[in-house]
């Protein structure tokens, strides 16, 4: 009677050009993803002071706190310098290790010449389990940091 | 609310077993009630919080409504995601483009 809803959303897909050579861009996009990243876009308690993706398969990719503390977005999956990383991404309010949104952020870094670099990006989020989106719905400390973001991004249109 | 969001929409127990009925094929509202305990308004109002949502869409046949699952579900998450790297990778771009520039250089 209760078996859980899945939902296979379409993947989200970006595309930009960089002007660095393709070994740089892997850099910056992975060893010094806390540089870049925007610090408005954390979603723990406490404000973000860095974000780290550990250059390895099986790392973990983080954020520390200004307070000290650390939370696990998700880990590295696929490590490949300098042409792919695959993140997987459990993505909740608290960014906490759960099935609630298993996401996975593949991004390949192609070079299109010395100096130029096209980073393909696909968001995929895997099967949502109604019910454990229940069950973090419910939760005290549930959606209610993601949709507060989410909230904010909508409204500015 | 212009928003119907996804997440909050399944959270209702009775919404959820509306999406249930959905997952073996786009079925009208008539069929889905006469599946659950659920009166024929309540299902048409849950399917309509549920299309808000971006979870099922409608299609009509004649006069009838057929309701499927909407294979982009989750369209606000998405449309959060879509945004966010956005921005994210406009950051990264400035960011890359302007260590190659600045210092680093042999």
């Amino acid at each position: 009677m209760n078996a859980p809803v899945k939902i296979t959303p379409a993947p989200v897909r970006k595309s930009i050009r960089v002007n660095a050579p393709r070994a740089r861009a892997f850099e910056v996009f992975t060893t010094r993803f806390g540089t870049w990243w925007p610090k408005t876009h954390h979603i723990a308690a406490a404000e973000m002071k860095d974000a780290v993706i550990e250059p390895r398969a099986g790392g973990r990719w983080y954020e520390k706190g200004v307070d000290g503390s650390e939370c696990d977005w998700g880990k590295v999956l696929v490590w490949e310098p300098p042409s792919r990383v695959v993140l997987s991404w459990h993505l909740n309010s608290q960014f906490k290790v759960d099935d609630a949104v298993d996401s996975e952020v593949d991004v390949r870094f192609i070079a299109e010449s010395a100096d130029s670099t096209r980073v393909e990006l696909e968001h995929r989020l895997t099967a949502v389990d109604g019910e454990a989106i229940r069950a973090q719905v419910d939760a005290p400390n549930g959606w209610s940091g993601l949709l507060a973001l989410y909230a904010q991004s909508a409204s500015r249109g | 609310m212009a928003y119907g969001i996804a997440l909050v929409a399944l959270a209702d127990p009775t919404r959820r077993r509306v999406m249930e009925q959905l997952r073996s094929g786009p079925k009208p509202v008539g069929e889905i009630a006469r599946r659950i305990p659920v009166s024929r308004p309540a299902v048409s109002q849950h399917l309509k919080v549920l299309k808000e949502a971006g979870l099922v869409r409608e299609e009509r046949r004649g006069t009838r409504h057929i309701y499927e699952i909407d294979p982009e579900g989750l369209g606000p998450l998405r449309a959060w995601l879509d945004r966010l790297w956005d921005s994210a990778l406009a950051a990264f771009k400035a960011e890359a483009e302007k260590s190659e520039s600045e210092g680093e250089k042999q």
